[in-house]
């Protein structure tokens, strides 16, 4: 380190534990209010640790069903924005790396256009099409389905970008060595192109889950029956702007269960993260 | 097994042709090595030997049989790559079986060739290591091992030994050829450098600007070049090639262009064949021989003494060449037969 003096590190170990505090603070207190019961919530001040009512809260919220959300458990909606998660980032996966596939490893008329065409979309956010989207999804009977909330949101742009560079950096001779082998198109992307592609995939999966984990508008706009919302939509729901309507335990357990599986898919998935980067040769 | 036969091959790539009709026929079980300077098109033949390169014009006839619109799986070819494209996920067992896998062939099969493989390139104690923790020289084994389990119809060799340290590369080049004569398949083999190139070949085909400047047995090429080309490319250091007009001497009708091997001047004074003076500029003693580097009324020369060389830089010297062992070659480059006889004073 450059220029250690005593008053440097703590210095520098002063702006790094405030910022920790400023970031780790609310979660650290949603925690704490989740073991607490609503009247001690609502009534000041606020106490900085744990209560004994954890376990009443979580079951009642896991398996209760809460009222303002039409009597819902936050079982069903952590099961429904997993589904609506993991649909999400497999299929951008699986949609990516075929198309990448194609674009990279195959001669076909009109190869370049649809590369645009691939590269445009990354230009629109969701919003901008979202009327049509819907029109589409009403036409085709798919609100408050599973479906309804993947498919709209399941092809990727950038994803597709992505494992293009990947794919091009694959050596020619690697893939001439394969055809001599006899391996066929398919061969060739299942024993070599997505064994080399699985650091890559699990990075991407990482990114993909906690993206259509916090999906929000469109899980908004079709779903309307309440056992089909997410917990993200649900978590909105909530909340009244009459603060005595509101039951903030239930909120903060909620909103703690919402935060698990993400934290739980990064934390899990880092080791694979790091040593794809260590382990990086074609 | 099979002979390989091209008839008038032919490569464009839009306007510019890069093989431009290249006719070769290669017996069973030998080894042809084409060798030319980059860019000669010696490369493009044999990916288009392999079938990863489409025939523009031409045939491609493996024991007769033509195989133009055949790819590369049903050709029975197996090729080793400048950099062994070893499959870097899998270990080396997997990277040799992949092939006889994909063709379907019976697991114990499949144990009984790699292991014998593993065995005759030893690489049995590796088997389980994956290419990337094996060293430059394995990998290359494992290359190899990959071609021999196929036990295919025509091995062929992209410069295979190029990413190899010196020391390396002659070992391996004995033992490829050991190695090719031993299993007996027909092989096609592209290099660059010369030496491996005559130390290989069975049949050698110097390339240049996508045309066969000349095609033989090795020892007949070094011994008669048929071209200025190829007097230079095979052979180091290179055949002298001095300017006929700045010499007098008795040449064939039409010669332009004397030349002679390094090995073949002698310095003393002699009365017959060629006599040159020689003011030497640099000696480069190698152990066993030594390089004079020379000018004469011709142009520069290069002029091998055996042992070391009590030649001292600056020195003029008489070089004697005997008339048998001079060349000659015309305005376009190409051999003239004949022998001249002269002495220039």
């Amino acid at each position: 380190m450059i220029g250690q003096s005593p008053i440097r590190t703590f210095i520098a170990h002063a702006v790094l534990i405030l910022g920790v505090l400023v970031v780790a603070f609310p979660i650290y207190y949603v925690l704490v209010a989740s073991t607490h019961s609503l009247q001690t919530i609502l009534r000041p001040p606020l106490p900085l640790v744990p209560g004994d009512q954890g376990w009443a809260n979580y079951s009642t919220a896991l398996f209760g069903g809460v009222g303002r959300i039409g009597g819902v458990a936050v079982g069903t909606l952590l099961f429904n924005s997993t589904v609506v998660a993991l649909g999400i980032a497999i299929g951008k996966i699986i949609i990516s790396l075929l198309s990448a596939y194609a674009i990279v490893f195959f001669r076909f008329p009109g190869r370049m256009v649809f590369f645009w065409l691939i590269f445009i979309t990354l230009m629109l956010p969701v919003e901008v099409r979202i009327l049509p989207t819907y029109k589409v999804m009403v036409d085709l009977n798919l609100i408050d389905t599973y479906t309804g909330l993947i498919l709209p949101l399941i092809a990727s742009a950038t994803a597709t970008l992505l494992f293009r560079q990947f794919f091009m950096t694959i050596p020619g001779e690697l893939v001439e060595a394969a055809r001599v082998d006899g391996a066929g198109p398919w061969r060739f992307f299942r024993d070599i192109l997505l064994p080399l592609s699985r650091t890559n995939i699990a990075a991407l999966f990482v990114i993909l889950f906690i993206y259509g984990w916090t999906q929000y508008l469109w899980p908004l706009l079709v779903t309307n029956r309440s056992d089909m919302n997410t917990i993200v939509i649900a978590l909105r729901k909530m909340i009244s702007f009459a603060d005595a309507d509101t039951q903030w335990h239930l909120v903060m357990v909620t909103c703690v269960l919402a935060i698990l599986p993400p934290v739980l898919v990064v934390v899990l998935m880092q080791r694979w993260f790091v040593r794809g980067l260590v382990e990086t040769e074609k | 097994m099979a002979s390989v036969e091209l008839k008038d091959v032919r490569k464009s790539y839009g306007s510019t042709e890069a093989v431009k009709g290249v006719s070769i026929a290669i017996p069973d079980k030998e080894l042809c090595v084409l060798v030319g300077p980059s860019g000669c098109g010696k490369s493009t033949l044999l990916r288009m030997i392999a079938g990863l390169e489409e025939i523009t014009a031409g045939e491609v006839r493996f024991d007769g049989q033509v195989v133009n619109a055949i790819g590369p799986t049903e050709r029975d070819i197996a090729m080793v790559f400048q950099n062994y494209a070893l499959y870097p996920h899998m270990n080396v067992f997997d990277n040799m079986a992949y092939g006889l896998r994909n063709r379907g062939t019976p697991k114990d099969e499949i144990k009984r060739r790699v292991d014998e493989a593993a065995k005759r390139l030893e690489l049995s104690h590796l088997l389980d290591r994956t290419p990337r923790q094996l060293s430059g020289g394995q990998r290359q084994r494992v290359a190899m091992g990959r071609a021999i389990v196929r036990e295919p119809k025509v091995f062929l060799f992209d410069e295979p030994l190029s990413n190899l340290d010196a020391k390396l590369r002659g070992q391996m080049r004995v033992e490829i050829k050991s190695l090719q004569r031993a299993l007996g398949v027909t092989s096609v083999y592209v290099t660059h450098d010369q030496l491996e190139a005559m130390t290989l070949a069975d049949i050698l085909v110097v390339m240049n600007g996508g045309l066969v400047e000349q095609a033989g047995r090795p020892l007949d090429i070094y011994e008669k070049p048929a071209s200025t080309f190829v007097a230079s490319f095979i052979g180091a250091p290179p055949m002298n090639l001095l300017k006929l007009s700045d010499l007098s001497v008795t040449a064939p009708a039409g010669a332009e262009t004397l030349g002679f091997r390094p090995e073949d001047a002698v310095i003393a004074s002699a009365t017959s064949g060629l006599r040159l003076e020689a003011r030497i500029e640099a000696v480069e003693p190698v152990g066993a021989e030594s390089f004079l580097h020379g000018t004469t009324p011709g142009g520069r020369v290069i002029l091998r003494a055996p042992g070391r060389s009590q030649v001292e830089v600056g020195e003029r010297v008489a070089v004697n060449v005997p008339a048998d062992k001079l060349h000659f070659f015309d305005a376009q480059g190409k051999r003239v037969e004949g022998q001249g006889v002269s002495v220039q004073i």
